[in-house]
């Protein structure tokens, strides 16, 4: 199949198209601004609904009536746009149904600016919305990892009936790379059972995130949280770079992922055996396979571009049982490879005076 | 008043059975609501359910409730629903009839609901024309959470949050929704009704038929702003809330058709 030069933004939406979207609904914000640019002339093409809503909170809740709809719905934003649609997210999570949304992460907390920043990981993550949920958010590196997790998202969104974030930054978002796109997928005409399509022939569908009865919400909550844990086991998703003998391990993921990759090379060719662990999925994060990396390497580097945020996740699975070092920036600052690598540097020398090597 | 007692024998068992003129419509549970004695809601609920059962589409409707004191609007319509977030209703419903244009969507929305909280949503959906039906019934009051000031709150009028009665000059003046959009051109049907009079009852039952037929006929979006009785936060009888809203609701919420699409036809 034929690589393409694509930028990150529109290749989400072009992917998006091709994994059968149906509904686009949307706000302008930079920097992810040309997805929604793109639905609004591709989707019509395809006799498709785009829709520029009024607010990300109109957009959010168009999403939430059309995925009510059985529709195959998403919404893409950037970090402030992201906050106004966490009410939107509880209730879509709360009354199980599925969407895609699409996160090109900006410099915060407030207005902050448009560039690059992972300063949301908690918000994804962990607060996503009032009430006890996690969307499953799906980090990719690349660009054509970004096509590759958009391709897959419907499925895993209506397959557990879920939130699915696809959590990019402000550099992904504008750069472009060579990919290879999927091919398109058929429309899909029918609509699942639970969808509200009128009670033709049936008794009614109800959708709704309203129990008052304590009881039946705490069962509700249990379901909920079954679910959960059954998307905790199977969709964990990472990459380990050179982590086969590596006695010291950074832990990034998206952009800086990439950097780190650099800041890898730099360390091995010092002498350090250095290696890479690359959470894809941020939730579920891949616990497992980071815990069994920590039980055998000297050191743990976490870089990201926030203040400490993935860093809590590391420090949990690592459990004291190596140093972890956090190398952060934030406001749109990207790390440099060197940064890491010096974080590698000095953490082999520490571990080295530790050991007697004073040399 | 006099009363008439017809003559007529006793129905034998193989007669054919008298007809039943008066009953549940189909697009109604039997389920019974949770109103207040004296509330409009469950009146109005009954009077949506009659036209969508007389308009023969019930099959393929499919209703979104507020928060508010309606918010188990869906437990008593026999339809497909759903229940969104407080004032997103019109955005929800927008999202609804974009990917099932062939379906009748409708909302029903309650005065903090609509006017307050999602002004936003319901001012773009007019705004779009969304082929959407709303149903809005204004009682002054948030009546869920106890009665508290509502934008529609009346000047002067007490309530839990403006105790000294509403001072517009500090506490703002009630809005006009169907007045409001009543001038977009995407909006097709906006008028007022109210629900303290039998005659008047008549009206809003044909007000809403129309607003459906408006999005039946796909001319554009239509609203009713129905004027309700909530006795227990007006802390008056149920027949003393009629006469609330007949002496004191209505003139700042004179009922009327501020747009009627030309299209339009019964």
């Amino acid at each position: 199949m034929a690589r393409e030069l694509w930028k990150g933004n529109e290749a989400l939406a072009e992917a998006a198209i091709r994994a059968g979207v149906d509904a686009f609904f949307g706000y302008p914000i930079t920097p992810q601004t040309e997805l929604l640019e793109y639905m609004a002339r591709r989707m019509p093409e395809l006799g498709r609904t785009f829709l520029q809503a009024e607010s990300e909170i109109g957009a959010i809740n168009m999403v939430y009536g059309a995925a009510c709809a059985g529709a195959r719905a998403m919404t893409s934003s950037s970090s402030p746009g992201i906050s106004l649609m966490q009410e939107g997210l509880s209730y879509i999570a709360g009354s199980e149904v599925p969407c895609v949304l699409v996160d090109i992460m900006r410099g915060g907390p407030g207005l902050g600016n448009i560039q690059p920043g992972q300063a949301d990981y908690f918000q994804l993550t962990r607060s996503a919305g009032h009430g006890d949920f996690h969307p499953l958010v799906l980090a990719p590196a690349t660009v054509q990892e970004a096509v590759d997790l958009m391709t897959i998202s419907f499925d895993l969104a209506f397959q557990y009936r879920t939130i699915v974030i696809i959590a990019g930054d402000g550099a992904l978002g504008q750069m472009m790379e060579p990919v290879t796109l999927p091919p398109m997928r058929p429309p899909r005409q029918e609509r699942p059972a639970w969808a509200l399509t009128g009670v033709d022939g049936r008794q009614p569908n109800i959708i709704t995130s309203l129990y008052l009865d304590a009881d039946e919400l705490e069962q509700v909550n249990l379901r909920l949280q079954a679910k959960l844990a059954r998307i905790a086991a199977a969709e964990q998703r990472w990459e380990c770079y050179l982590t086969d003998d590596a006695d010291f391990l950074v832990v990034a993921f998206g952009t800086v992922a990439r950097i780190a990759r650099t800041a890898v090379r730099t360390a091995r060719a010092a002498g350090i055996r250095a290696g890479l662990f690359r959470p894809i999925s941020l939730w579920p994060f891949p616990a497992p396979a980071l815990d069994q990396l920590a039980a055998r390497v000297k050191g743990v580097v976490v870089a990201e571009m926030n203040a400490g945020q993935m860093v809590e996740d590391v420090r949990l699975i690592v459990r004291g049982r190596a140093p972890v070092r956090f190398l952060g920036r934030t406001g749109g600052v990207i790390p440099l490879p060197d940064e890491i690598a010096s974080e590698l540097t000095h953490m082999a020398r520490i571990d080295a005076h530790a050991n007697g090597d004073r040399g | 008043m006099t009363t008439m007692v017809m003559e007529r024998e006793a129905p034998t068992l193989t007669a054919t059975p008298w007809e039943l003129v008066y009953q549940r419509p189909a697009a109604l549970t039997d389920l019974p609501t949770h109103y207040c004695p004296g509330c409009s809601h469950g009146a109005i609920h009954r009077m949506v359910a009659e036209v969508i059962d007389e308009l023969g589409i019930r099959e393929r409707t499919i209703g979104v409730a507020p928060v508010g004191c309606a918010v188990f609007a869906y437990k008593y319509f026999n339809l497909d629903s759903c229940e969104a977030a407080h004032g997103r209703a019109p955005a929800m419903a927008t999202g609804l009839k974009r990917v099932r244009p062939d379906r009748i969507v409708f909302t029903y929305q309650g005065d903090g609901d609509l006017a307050s909280i999602g002004g936003n949503e319901i001012l773009h959906a007019a705004l779009r024309g969304e082929q959407i039906t709303v149903i809005f019934v204004n009682n002054a009051v948030y009546g869920m959470t106890g009665g508290q000031m509502a934008p529609t709150t009346i000047a002067g009028m007490k309530t839990t949050s403006s105790p000294m009665g509403r001072d517009v000059l500090t506490q703002g003046y009630p809005i006009h929704i169907p007045e409001l959009l009543a001038p977009m051109p995407g909006v097709a049907y906006a008028v007022r009704r109210s629900m303290h009079a039998v005659a008047e009852m008549r009206k809003v039952k044909k007000a809403i038929r129309m607003a459906f037929q408006a999005q039946l006929q796909g001319v554009g979006f239509s609203i009713v702003e129905i004027l309700g009785a909530c006795p227990t936060n007006w802390h008056v009888s149920p027949t003393d809330a009629l006469d609330y809203i007949r002496d004191r609701m209505l003139p700042e919420y004179p009922v009327g058709d501020f747009k009627v699409d030309a299209r339009l036809r019964d």
